[in-house]
């Protein structure tokens, strides 16, 4: 029965195709990745909807508001009014904007974050696209995003526009590499850049007790938080939404749009953000995996996206709580920390491999671990010291 | 059905790079060039080399385009003006279509049927280049980490 509810997703569509029986291969083909994609875009434009007014929820709630609570039962149908709203407001232009290259970067930023999708284990046989290469995939298309966000600033040929897209684009490039030296420390040890590979690495339990994803070694729980902040950065979520200060540049490379690019902006954002977050269980949480024994009756892809939206509960606290940074604390922090940070990660997983990938090895990846934090965080120790904050008001 | 979409794939590529060598503003001409390399690299995988593809992809489009595209940014200024037609590029161009005509016309493989190779996978490049190629690799390795640290030294700030 468990079984059967499980793959109820892969079955539905095994009958579909049979339904098909008789035609053609190429038409076969042709039909089974349209389920695919159209199964994609539903679940996760649905969760962009939901997603967007829980934030709006969560973020009133920890700053002690009600939230929108007037659209439908609790403000639930808040996504509807702002999308009909986004869709018939006037879409202006500039006149002196780079039309062509205006015009394709939002499509292009947000054709990027939904490729990046394709290639997650969202259950048992449950990859949109399987591909022998996944995470290189993941990264190459994720890397596509630093153009369109140029893009976006050059066309729209104002200031603000070209700063928030360098800012962009400084801090891409720069938190691109420990996001993907994390993942390697995993790709290293499961000896596979395949997605579905990773995840069943990751299967079975210590002890019959604690389930063997990567975030309970010591260089993967280094590796996660790494990859956790790095996410935070491509996805330009605060603490990190330098490119879009508002308080500083106006809306970074998004100022000149309006209207529906706007919302495709927005869109793609948050797209970014899922596909981080699935990644990031992917490779850390385990994928689809139950987290006990007990719980393997409830099906794969309810664990999956429970992992999600935990991540993305995280994403949304983390927004609520820290003020933004600025853009050279954000650069010394990628350079000096995360990136030594980010090898020594890779060496304590070779570290766990050698010593036996027992008990011995994570003790010894424990060790490696925390040698080298001490000693990063007494060396970038600026020892300065802070006196006592004192209000001045006016007198 | 393969050879369609390579026909596809082919006019793609070809229309791509014509803008990025005709265009007046240079910045459209490096996103066609930009727009070249999706047309190469969706060609590789058509040929089931999607390393390869997903290689081009990663460095063509992810660093080399975003390079071209800042050097333009903040070296010229005048992108606007007609230079005319450069007729010192026709003796590169020349030489350039020449060699490549002669190297392809000198490799064996398109005068008869393709030889059935099997697919490589990711897997079987990585264990090459760690085991067979590793001191090249860590050659190239040296090569770019002395090159960083160059850049870096070129860029610091001197302290008076």
């Amino acid at each position: 029965m468990s079984k059967s509810i499980d793959q109820i997703f892969v079955n539905a569509k095994q009958w579909l195709l049979t339904c098909l029986g008789g035609s053609p291969t190429w038409v076969i083909q042709v039909v089974s990745s349209l389920v695919n994609i159209f199964a994609l875009l539903a679940v996760f434009l649905t969760l962009f909807a939901l997603i967007s007014v829980l934030e709006r929820k969560i973020l009133a709630r920890i700053q002690n508001r009600y939230g929108p609570n007037r659209v439908g039962p609790f403000g639930l149908f808040q996504p509807i009014a702002d999308g009909i709203k986004m869709l018939i407001k006037e879409d202006i232009v500039p006149a002196r904007a780079d039309k062509i290259v205006h015009f394709l970067a939002p499509i292009l930023i947000a054709a990027a974050a939904i490729l990046a999708l394709g290639v997650i284990p969202y259950g048992r046989k449950m990859t949109p696209f399987t591909i022998d290469g996944g995470i290189l995939f993941f990264f190459a298309v994720g890397s596509t995003t630093e153009l369109a966000v140029f893009m976006a600033g050059w066309g729209s040929n104002n200031k603000f526009s070209m700063l928030g897209a360098m800012r962009a684009i400084a801090q891409m490039i720069s938190y691109e590499l420990p996001l993907i030296l994390t993942a390697l420390p995993v790709v290293m040890v499961v000896s596979s850049l395949t997605p579905d590979r990773i995840v069943a690495a990751q299967a079975g339990y210590t002890f019959g007790l604690v389930p063997r994803w990567f975030v309970f070694t010591p260089w993967g729980a280094a590796a996660f938080i790494l990859f956790f902040i790095s996410g935070l950065v491509e996805s330009n979520r605060t603490p990190f939404d330098v490119p879009e200060g508002e308080s500083e540049i106006v809306a970074g490379h998004m100022t000149e749009y309006s209207g529906f690019k706007y919302a495709t902006f927005f869109m793609a954002e948050y797209i970014g953000m899922f596909a981080i977050s699935g990644l990031g269980v992917t490779l850390f949480l385990g994928g689809w995996h139950a987290p006990a024994r007990a719980l393997e009756f409830v099906p794969s892809y309810v664990w999956f996206f429970a992992k999600l939206s935990t991540l993305l509960f995280v994403y949304i606290w983390v927004r609520g709580t820290l003020p933004r940074t600025r853009v050279d604390q954000m650069m010394n922090f990628a350079w000096k920390f995360m990136l030594p940070m980010a090898f020594t990660c890779i060496l304590a997983a070779a570290v766990w491999h050698y010593a036996g990938r027992g008990l011995r090895g994570w003790l010894w990846s424990l060790l490696v671990i925390a040698i080298v934090y001490t000693a990063l965080s007494t060396l970038l120790d600026t020892r300065r010291k802070f006196a006592p904050r004192v209000y001045r008001f006016a007198e | 059905m393969n050879s369609g979409a390579f026909i596809l794939i082919a006019i793609f590529t070809l229309a791509a790079a014509l803008a990025a060598a005709t265009l007046r503003k240079l910045m459209h001409a490096a996103l066609s060039f930009a727009l070249a390399f999706v047309g190469l690299a969706s060609s590789f995988f058509l040929l089931g080399a999607e390393f390869v593809g997903l290689a081009l992809v990663f460095v063509y489009i992810g660093a080399v385009a975003v390079l071209i595209v800042f050097t333009i940014l903040l070296t010229r200024r005048d992108v606007e003006k007609d230079r005319g037609f450069n007729w010192g590029g026709v003796p590169i161009a020349v030489a350039v279509f020449g060699g490549l005509t002669w190297s392809i016309l000198k490799t064996q493989s398109i005068a008869i049927v393709a030889p059935r190779m099997p697919a490589l996978t990711v897997k079987q490049i990585g264990a090459a280049l760690m085991t067979s190629y590793v001191w090249p690799l860590q050659c190239v390795g040296l090569l770019l980490t002395a090159a960083l640290i160059g850049a870096l030294i070129l860029v610091i700030e001197e302290k008076r």
